[in-house]
């Protein structure tokens, strides 16, 4: 069993991955679980439910807007996508977060890959 | 607000959330179906992966909501539903609340009324009455508070009053009224503006009946005059003088005394008008109610008494005849100063502290049921807790419902004390004396009885706290809720104690002031109210003053009075005993300097016409009464109390035909010895008294006793016609004695019920306690009590199982309370007539009570610990 990735994201992280992957293209809950493993090389094995808060905040945010629909495979799917507010607070969130990942990696030396 | 749509969209909001993570679940296991797994394995790899659904769920959910509004009243929503499940529990915990919180609401309100509001002046603060230090009476002579007035530097300034009745003809032929005749300054010192008209002032005052003025208070004007407005230069007759209507007091002001609501004011250099007659000339006779003041600001209370005491001590230099001990101290006017307050504070302050016993024991009594109640349904908390709900949520849960039930029964209590207090407010228990004391609830009572309502369902909600923290679901999931009955002592046990002695305490107390009650009713009074009628008919309110005049009309009213048939004897008094004191010095025969320090006693004087002892029913131990010789022409003549006696001549025996002298040195000689009786208060000790012949020493303001076994409703009648024909213009009050009694029992009386009341809702928690108790110790062992009487155990054998630890436990409380109890008598004593513990019977009928209650709460559950049936229990299992 996965530890609680949550738990060791910092807040917001989750959110700004979940934009992130509807900007590129729509998708439903699972899907979207399965893009950011995959695109994390599974570094994030995030709890697959701890999502769904998450996109309840950006829906009440209208951040996201949610609809209905039948996916490729043909199941019952309900798709997000990503509004042009969340488009605009996406490329804040991520901006403020290059600057304090930065920050953080000339703390830590930069000599050391903190990718390690 | 974006969240009140929310509220009406979340249905929708919830069931696509549930739908969608539902579809997740299934793709996940769909696609581990695909990598070959079983559907049983995928679906629960599919689950673990997902991780804690409901909680998930319940943390979505959470986006859309007011999270702390809402959950609180998700909880309260749970509260009702789980209350709801249980009406009998709620019931008995609501009603124990209310009882609680509404004697508590009417304590504190009836003291808030007549302690802790201030008055209705401006700057109630600084408003003080000057009191003797002596014997803290804050009666003073008028030529005392003119010296006093001019030559303080402390006070703004001081008025002076005194509460008078008078005949009041509005037109409608004469009423006895209560009112108060005040100084010039009166309202001037007290900072009141008049509602209507104009107030008098001292520019109003040129000696003695020079100002016929009168102001009606609201309240009279409202009720008199039906708010007619040109009432107005309106004449009115005071004891048939005409005094002039000048205006109309403001509606929320009653003077300065909580507990008396006077109806008129008139200034107080008419007093030979409204009184009959003056003593404002007469530095000996502290003829005034109060002297009342504003401080200067910046004065301290302790620098204007040593400014009193130094005019004080320049008095007794200055007048060495009259004025002896002139030392002063500042009380509050509200309650007649310190002499009435400092015991109705230390009454209130007991009354409140049993108040707050019942509410303590309230709180153990719902504390324990809250307990039983969470250790009945353990198993549903430890499945709750299995099923990954918060401790924490739990707990709130149960405190919730501790809220819910706190709050209902407290408003329920308020409402009914409000209900008593609306009855208190308008209760007039002494006839036509405008006793009036405001007890209404304010917002102070609400808040504290609101505060109270909430602490105390913090207190019995917290109980079952260390029960729930303790708890282990595994344990309680595994073994069922019936665990055992614990044999150490538990936290409930330490409860139940704690409440049946706080209720022992209130029996106990209430027992002993009933006791004193009793004792008080059947003491030795020196006189004896059956089959006596009293008759108030005042002269001076007739107009009659002058000195030949009066002892004519005493006589022909004797004589009407007598001359009815079924009357046995009829007597004046002046004073009447139990109602008004007029003490005054006397001094040996051989004493020549008279100043009031060589005083040989202070009797009580009363002026009396020559049949009064036997009408009053008091015995002559020696000697003769007075008869209709002894009038202005022969030897002055006196009857004594034993007491008297005792203190002017050493023995009762010696004092026949012996002689003492007056304060104006005029010698009396002793013909007859009386019994002692009560004279101010029933509950006091043995005090001189001096019976002089009102012929000669006249009194134009007697009461009139009159025996007969007649009934007392149609010789009132005969008596209102017999004087209607002397005088058409003398108004006569008749009341039946022990009517008169109430007034001095009144103190006692109330105290009694109040700690009956008390008293009895202390039984009442107390057997709630141990039946709930009780029944919950046998519900909880029914299967054990089961299995013994199928091995053959006998009744007495069941019911020691079953009861013994509650009729211990109620023992054990009885006790200690019982103990307590009499320690608290000492409080009692002094407000309770012979408050004492060391009472036989009061022992006896506090362990007959307490074992009483004990039979009846476990009588119930006795009956069903008896009844079971060992076969359809066990098979029940």
């Amino acid at each position: 069993m996965s530890e609680t990735a949550s738990r060791d994201l910092f807040p917001g992280a989750l959110e700004m991955m979940i934009l992130e992957s509807l900007r590129r293209q729509p998708a439903h809950g699972y899907a979207l679980v399965q893009h950011i493993q995959q695109r994390s090389n599974n570094l994030l094995q995030v709890e697959e439910g701890s999502l769904y808060p998450a996109l309840q905040r950006l829906l009440k945010a209208k951040l996201v807007k949610a609809e209905w629909g039948v996916s490729a495979t043909n199941r019952r799917v309900r798709t997000y996508q990503i509004t042009a507010s969340g488009v605009r607070h996406l490329e804040q969130q991520i901006s403020s977060f290059e600057r304090m990942f930065e920050g953080i990696a000339l703390v830590l030396d930069p000599a050391k890959s903190p990718a390690s | 607000m974006n969240w009140i749509t929310n509220i009406f969209r979340r249905r929708k909001l919830y069931d696509d959330l549930s739908e969608e993570m539902r579809l997740h679940i299934e793709e996940r296991a769909v696609q581990l179906m695909g990598q070959g797994m079983s559907r049983k394995e995928a679906e629960q790899a599919a689950r673990r992966a997902f991780g804690n659904r409901t909680l998930l769920e319940q943390r979505s959910r959470e986006v859309w909501q007011w999270p702390t509004l809402e959950s609180i009243w998700a909880d309260v929503r749970f509260a009702l539903r789980q209350i709801r499940r249980s009406p009998g529990f709620a019931i008995a915990a609501v009603v124990t609340m209310a009882l609680a919180i509404g004697a508590n609401s009417v304590v504190f309100s009836v003291m808030n009324g007549l302690i802790l509001r201030p008055l209705h002046v401006p700057h109630a603060e600084s408003l003080y009455a000057i009191e003797r230090a002596s014997d803290k009476d804050t009666s003073q002579s008028y030529p005392d508070y003119q010296d006093l007035r001019l030559r303080n530097h402390s006070f703004e300034d001081l008025a002076a009053y005194s509460i008078p009745q008078v005949g009041l003809d509005t037109g409608k032929g004469p009423i006895a009224t209560w009112g108060v005749e005040a100084t010039g300054n009166y309202f001037d010192a007290l900072g009141i503006q008049p509602f209507m008209g104009r107030f008098f002032h001292n520019s109003d005052e040129h000696g003695p009946n020079s100002a016929p003025y009168i102001v009606l208070s609201y309240a009279y004007w409202h009720s008199q005059f039906l708010d007619d407005k040109s009432v107005l230069g309106r004449t009115v007759q005071v004891n048939k003088h005409p005094f002039t209507v000048l205006g109309v007091a403001p509606p929320d002001f009653r003077g300065t005394l909580v507990f008396y609501s006077p109806n008129f004011f008139v200034p107080l250099v008419d007093k030979e008008e409204v009184e009959g007659a003056t003593d404002l000339t007469d530095r000996g006779s502290r003829g005034l109610l109060q002297v009342i003041g504003h401080l200067k600001p910046g004065v301290t209370p302790a620098q204007a008494t040593a400014d009193l005491n130094s005019i004080g001590s320049w008095l007794e230099k200055a007048y060495p005849k009259e004025e002896r001990q002139m030392n002063f101290a500042l009380g509050r006017p509200r309650l007649l100063g310190d002499q009435f307050s400092g015991p109705f504070r230390a009454f209130f302050a007991a009354l409140m502290g049993l108040a707050a016993l019942i509410l303590l024991a309230a709180c153990a009594n719902l504390g324990s049921l809250f307990a039983a109640r969470a250790a009945d349904r353990s198993r549903e908390l430890a499945l709750r807790l299995a099923l990954g709900s918060s401790r924490n949520r739990i707990l709130r849960g149960l405190l919730t419902e501790a809220m819910l039930i706190s709050l209902v029964g407290g408003s329920a209590g308020l409402a009914a004390s409000e209900a008593l207090l609306r009855w208190l407010s308008m209760w007039q228990p002494f006839g036509n004396f405008p006793l009036h004391t405001s007890v209404n609830p304010d917002s102070t009572v609400i808040g504290v009885a609101f505060l109270l309502t909430l602490l105390s369902g913090c207190l019995f909600g917290s109980v079952p706290v260390g029960q729930v923290l303790r708890m282990s679901p595994y344990e309680i999931v595994k073994a069922g809720s019936t665990a055992k009955v614990g044999r150490r002592l538990s936290a409930r046990d330490v409860l139940l104690v704690m409440q049946i002695s706080i209720c022992a305490v209130l029996v106990t107390s209430s027992l002993v002031a009933v006791r004193g009650m009793v004792r008080a009713l059947h003491s030795n009074s020196g006189f004896n109210p059956q089959h006596s009628i009293l008759v108030s008919a005042d002269l001076h309110m007739a107009g009659y003053t002058s000195g030949d005049q009066v002892p004519i009309m005493q006589r022909k009213i004797l004589d009407a009075v007598e001359a009815i048939p079924g009357v046995e004897s009829a007597g004046l008094t002046d004073p009447l005993l139990l109602n008004d004191t007029n003490p005054s010095n006397v001094f040996t025969d051989d004493t020549e300097d008279l100043r009031a320090s060589h005083a040989a006693a202070t009797p009580y004087l009363f002026r009396i016409s020559p049949a009064y002892l036997q009408a009053e029913g008091t015995a002559l131990l020696a000697g003769r009464t007075f008869t209709r010789h002894d009038d202005q022409n022969s030897p002055r003549v006196a009857v004594v109390n034993r007491e008297f006696a005792r203190e002017v001549f050493g023995s009762a025996t010696v004092a026949l035909g012996r002689k003492f002298k007056m304060p104006d040195g005029t010698r009396v000689e002793v013909v007859g010895i009386a019994e002692d009786g009560k004279y101010n208060t029933l509950t006091e000790d043995p005090h001189p008294a001096l019976f002089l012949p009102i012929l000669q020493w006249p009194s134009n303001s007697a009461w009139m006793v009159v025996r007969s076994s007649r009934d007392p409703q149609q010789l009132g009648a005969d008596i209102r016609r017999a004087l209607h024909q002397v005088d058409a213009g003398l108004p006569v009050e008749v009341e039946k004695r022990n009517d008169e009694m109430v007034t001095s029992l009144f103190g006692p009386k109330m105290a009694t019920i109040a700690l009956g009341v008390l008293g009895a809702m202390g039984a009442m928690l107390s057997i709630t306690g141990i039946f709930g108790m009780a029944a919950y110790s046998v519900s909880k062992r029914l299967r054990e009590l089961g299995i013994r009487m199928a091995l053959g155990a006998q009744r007495r054998e069941v019911l020691q199982a079953a009861l013994g630890r509650p009729l211990k436990l109620l023992a054990f409380g009885s006790a200690a309370g019982l103990i307590l109890g009499l320690l608290a008598t000492r409080v009692l004593a002094f407000i309770v007539y012979q408050a004492t513990p060391r009472d036989p019977l009061v022992l006896a009928g506090v362990v007959l009570a307490m074992l009483l209650l004990g039979l009846l709460a476990t009588w119930i559950p006795a009956q069903r610990a008896l009844s079971v049936n060992p076969l359809i229990l066990l098979r029940e299992e």
